[in-house]
Order: C-alpha cells, then sequence, then structure tokens
C-alpha cells in the first residue's frame, strides 16, 4: 500500500498550496448556501403541511452540503486526461505500481485536499450566524465520519471510472458534462433527497449517488439511525465494491486495446 | 550471458485509414477500412551484461515500437522476448522494478512537485529501503551536479537541468539495464557532454547494461560499441561502428585546403572521387585498396599549392544514409 499512500500524501500536499482558490471556494459556498437558506425559509413560510425534513434539519442538510461540496462536483482528473490525449500514458506503465490504485490515489486526493481546507470554515460560520446545529448524537457523530469518509471514497470511485473512461472517448468532454448533472440531481446537493417524490424515492434508493452526501447528512441529523444507518452504510460500501472492481475491469481492457493498437 | 534476448518479434499496428473527401468520412462512420502497419518484422538480438549498445533508425523504422515492447508497455503479436529472465508485458510490475528508463521527450517526474519531492516519492513507489536510497540519490546528485536544482519544482527547470534530474530519476533504484530513448534530445552542446559522458560514466563505472536510441550520431560515437540498425521494422546491421563502416564501404575521406593565394582550380586525382567543394575546401573520396593514403596525399601535395590537409572516415551519418539507400533499392 505504501507506494499508493505516498502517491496520495504528495499530491494532498500540492493541492494545499492553492490557498486563494480555497478562499473563494469558502466565499462561493457561503454565498450560495445563504440563497439556498433563503428559498428553504420561503418554502418553508408558505407551508403548512408536513415536511419529510424539520426547518432546522433542512438549514443543517444545507450547510452540510456546502461544506463538503466537492464530495459532488466531478470532473476527471486533468493531469492522467491530458495524459491519455497526448499518448503519454502508456509511459506510466514503466513504474512498479498498479495503474487502477494510483488513479484512485490521485482521484482521492484531489477530492479530499481541497475539501479538507473548505470544510472547518465554512461549518463554524454556519454553526455561529446560520443556524447550523451538531450532530443528533454521539454516535451519529461517530457514523457520520465513517460515512463522510465512505462518500469520499464512493466519489473517487466514480472519478476514477470516469478518467478510464477517456481511454475509449479520449476527449472526455461529453462525460464529464454529463456525470455532473446526475450527480447534482441525485446526490442531494440540489434538494435534499427526503423532498423527492415518492414514486422517485426507490430509484434514488438504488442509484450510489445517495451514497456522496445524502447518506453521511441524514446519519449526521439522527434520521437515518440504527439498523437504517447500518443499511445506508452497507449501501456505500457496496457500490464502492462494484465501482473499484468495474474499474479495474474497464482499465485492464482500456490498457489492453493501447497496448494492442500502440501508444 | 544474454540480459535481453529477442527472438523474432513482430508487432504489427493496425492504423484506420479513410477515404478522403466528404464521401470518406461518412463512409468511415459506417466500416472503418483498417490498415496493417508491420513495425518490427521478425527482429532477433541479444544483449549481454554490460554492453552499451546504440540503436538507430530514421522515424519510423520501429526504435520505439522495440523500447516499448522490452520496457513492458507494448506486446509483440508474435516472438519471444526475456529480459533479466523475465517476460516484459507478462510480469510488468516486477520487471520494471529492475530497469530505469528515460524518454527525452518526457519526463517522469512530478511537474508540481520540488526535485528532492520527486526523488522521495520514488524511493517510495520503488520501496528502496532508506539507507540504500540516501547512499544512492547523494551519489547521482553528486555525479549529475544537482545539489542547485533539489527545491525548484519540475516546471521551472531548463531541458538540459530536467534531462539531468529525469536520468537521477531513473537511476535510484539502482537497475541493472537503463534505457534511452533519445536522451539528448534537444539539448545544447554542454548539456549533450554532460549527459553523454555520465552514460559513459554509468556504463563503464557500475556496470550498467545501457541501450541508447538516438538520432545524433555523436551520442554514437562517443559512447557505444556496439550499433543496431533497424529500417523498416528489420535489423540492417549490427556489430561495433568499425564492423558497420566497414560492411558498407572501405572508403575513406581526404579534405585538401588551397592556398589562399592560389589560382582558382579544381582538385581531382585519377584514383579518387572529388565529393564535395566548398570554397578553397575540396573532399575526396578514395579506396585505400586501390590508393594508400600516404600516396594520394604526395601526389595532391605535388600537383596543387596545399596548405592543410587531413584523411577521415566518413561520418556515421553518410553511412547510415548508405544503408538506407542500399535497403530501398534492393527492395525496388
Amino acid at each position: 500500500m505504501k507506494p499508493y499512500i505516498a502517491i496520495l500524501s504528495s499530491r494532498f500536499r500540492t493541492l494545499l498550496q492553492y490557498r486563494a482558490a480555497a478562499i473563494a471556494g469558502v466565499g462561493t459556498q457561503l454565498f450560495f448556501g445563504l440563497v439556498r437558506m433563503m428559498i428553504f425559509d420561503a418554502f418553508y413560510r408558505s407551508t403548512t403541511a408536513d415536511q419529510p425534513l424539520s426547518h432546522s434539519e433542512t438549514v443543517t442538510y444545507i450547510w452540510l452540503g456546502q461544506a463538503f461540496i466537492l464530495l459532488t462536483l466531478f470532473g476527471v482528473d486533468t493531469d492522467v486526461a491530458l495524459m491519455i490525449r497526448n499518448g503519454n500514458v502508456a509511459y506510466e506503465m514503466t513504474r512498479p505500481v498498479d495503474l487502477y490504485k494510483m488513479w484512485f490515489a490521485r482521484a482521492l486526493s484531489g477530492r479530499a485536499a481541497p475539501m479538507s481546507m473548505r470544510v472547518v470554515p465554512i461549518l463554524v460560520v454556519a454553526g455561529i450566524f446560520f443556524g447550523l446545529t451538531p450532530p443528533a448524537s454521539f454516535t451519529a457523530a461517530a457514523l457520520f465520519h465513517v460515512s463522510i469518509v465512505g462518500g469520499l471514497l464512493l466519489g473517487a470511485s466514480m472519478v476514477t471510472i470516469l478518467t478510464i473512461s477517456m481511454l475509449w472517448t479520449i476527449s472526455g468532454e461529453g462525460i464529464s458534462r454529463l456525470a455532473p448533472a446526475l450527480v447534482f440531481i441525485f446526490s442531494g446537493i440540489a434538494v435534499p433527497l427526503p423532498f423527492f417524490p415518492d414514486w422517485l424515492q426507490p430509484l434514488i434508493a438504488v442509484l450510489p449517488f445517495r451514497g456522496l452526501m445524502d447518506t453521511p447528512f441524514r446519519v449526521y441529523l439522527g434520521h437515518l439511525a440504527g439498523t437504517d444507518a447500518l443499511l445506508a452504510i452497507a449501501h456505500q460500501v457496496l457500490w464502492l465494491l462494484a465501482l473499484c472492481m468495474s474499474g479495474k475491469w474497464m482499465l485492464s481492457i482500456g490498457i489492453r486495446r493501447l497496448v494492442v493498437q500502440g501508444g | 550471458m544474454s540480459q535481453i534476448v529477442v527472438e523474432d518479434v513482430t508487432k504489427i499496428f493496425r492504423v484506420a485509414s479513410r477515404q478522403p473527401g466528404l464521401w470518406g468520412s461518412i463512409k468511415g462512420l459506417v466500416r472503418r477500412d483498417w490498415r496493417e502497419v508491420r513495425a518490427l518484422n521478425k527482429v532477433s538480438f541479444s544483449i549481454g551484461r554490460g554492453e552499451l549498445v546504440g540503436y538507430i533508425g530514421p522515424n519510423g523504422a520501429g526504435k520505439s515500437t522495440t523500447v516499448k515492447i522490452l520496457s513492458g508497455i507494448l506486446v509483440p503479436d508474435a516472438g519471444q522476448v526475456s529480459v533479466l529472465g523475465y517476460v516484459p508485458w507478462k510480469q510488468r510490475i516486477d520487471y520494471v522494478r529492475k530497469i530505469g528508463v528515460v524518454f527525452g521527450q518526457r519526463t517522469q517526474l512530478w511537474w508540481d512537485l520540488p526535485v528532492m519531492e520527486s526523488f522521495d516519492l520514488l524511493r517510495d513507489i520503488y520501496a528502496i529501503p532508506q539507507t540504500r536510497y540516501r547512499e544512492s540519490r547523494d551519489q547521482l546528485i553528486d555525479l549529475l551536479d544537482l545539489s542547485g536544482l533539489l527545491d525548484i519544482t519540475v516546471r521551472q527547470l531548463s531541458l538540459g537541468q530536467r534531462m539531468r534530474c529525469d536520468l537521477a530519476a531513473a537511476l535510484l533504484h539502482e537497475p541493472e539495464l537503463l534505457f534511452l530513448d533519445e536522451p539528448t534530445i534537444g539539448l545544447d552542446a554542454i548539456s549533450k557532454l554532460a549527459v553523454r559522458e555520465f552514460i559513459g560514466r554509468l556504463n563503464k563505472e557500475r556496470g550498467v547494461t545501457v541501450i541508447l536510441t538516438t538520432h545524433d550520431m555523436d551520442d554514437i560515437e562517443a559512447l557505444c560499441r556496439r550499433v543496431l540498425v533497424i529500417g523498416d521494422g528489420r535489423i540492417l546491421s549490427d556489430g561495433t561502428l568499425a564492423h558497420l563502416r566497414a560492411s558498407v564501404t572501405r572508403e575513406r575521406w581526404l579534405t585538401v585546403d588551397l592556398m589562399e593565394d592560389a589560382p582558382v582550380t579544381v582538385v581531382s586525382d585519377s584514383a579518387a572521387q572529388l565529393i564535395r567543394q566548398e570554397g578553397r575546401r575540396f573532399c575526396l573520396a578514395f579506396d585505400p585498396l586501390q590508393v594508400s593514403a600516404a600516396e594520394l596525399i604526395a601526389r595532391v601535395a605535388r600537383t596543387y599549392p596545399v596548405h592543410d590537409l587531413f584523411v577521415e572516415n566518413p561520418p556515421i551519418e553518410a553511412i547510415i544514409a548508405r544503408i538506407y539507400g542500399r535497403e530501398r533499392q534492393l527492395k525496388s
């Protein structure tokens, strides 16, 4: 595992250099968080019906979303994308490492590093000024941590698959536009998933995208507790395994193609 | 003992070909025509421990394909390869641990990282024990004069600096075998000399086997005892530089400079052939079996107002060009 951890940590340290981007990111997320808060204020003021989340829960859900927004924003790994485009990807094979694990490590650090710089300031500001509440219980907090890690890994496995798919599409343009749209809707970042109509819920429950955000956030709120929380985390793990396995398989085919047709 | 054995290796690339024009594009959507390009055609050679072999050929001759097969990147369509007892593409991860690869056109380092951090990362990737790593790293830093570059990020290095760092990076794990694909491409004269000297020492002092592809014939003359010439996917010649020369031509060149104030004339001799004239400098080609150099020089010096003259072997470029010319003639 050591080489992959080294790749991860070196990439992580590199990305930590981008402080200006982090500050700008925090500002942007605070602004959009306020906008979304106002929209839901208006919504709760105009309804008397029972809602799947209380007003205060929704506020917390929104601010968690703003803080952890990088769990959802999807794009392929630009460095690897460039290598695939100019054919240099073949040279990656002269290193004594497994390509899938290396790309996965890159994808993971590419998400975790910028996120780690944004999370704390946003949570602090939202906690003091905008009504973010603490986790429902100690257990909820512990499980939240587990499922955030799950969400990170799940996201990295999705990014890795998108990157690998570029071995066929080369440009990656189409797929890196399509994927964020799906994620935007089905992860809960646009509208918290409990608000979606009942007929859509089975689909949402099966798709992997809820594992990115909705699962950890509802665990945090205590909405998913006990067996439900464990089942939701199991859903994350199952999808993670499935995506990693299919990613590895896709990569082996893609590389064979590359190798057969010339670099 | 042979470290590298290549037997009857054939590699065919399938290239999509499209007829020109709009109709061609439309047809291409439905049915692709594939053209086969034979990049390597039954190539065989073997290389022993500690050799420094030059591998030369024009663009598209199959040089890079061979290096890619030997470094575990490409799989050949037919034939056998054994390097250090491994089949490169089958046991890739174990195998590449034992070799070093430098591609002149591309860096193995990380653009965003300072050189030293790149080295540290390679230590982890190759799992080099700390003490051995420190020893080999410090030695390379010393040999390649890198001490001033270590905290600069790779993207800020000049090409010559980057190449020296790349060489170090490829050798940190002390490979027995080093593949260099055009290591001097684009370098200035001083950097070229530094790289060349380093490669020579590495081979002589550490006994590292080196396979060097290049278009720079000075690299070959300075470094390689043995030269493999490839053209159209086949090995055209394999042997020492002297052997390569002898196999093509016995010809030698006599260059004559006439006196400044000499009347304008043309230098010629019945036993030699004028191949070039630049102002007062004439170059004659002769066959030493027909006329000895001493005899020719004496005759020329008697007949013309000679200022200076010297005898040399035709440059290696001319020899290579002749091999390719001969091949093409044989084909047509």
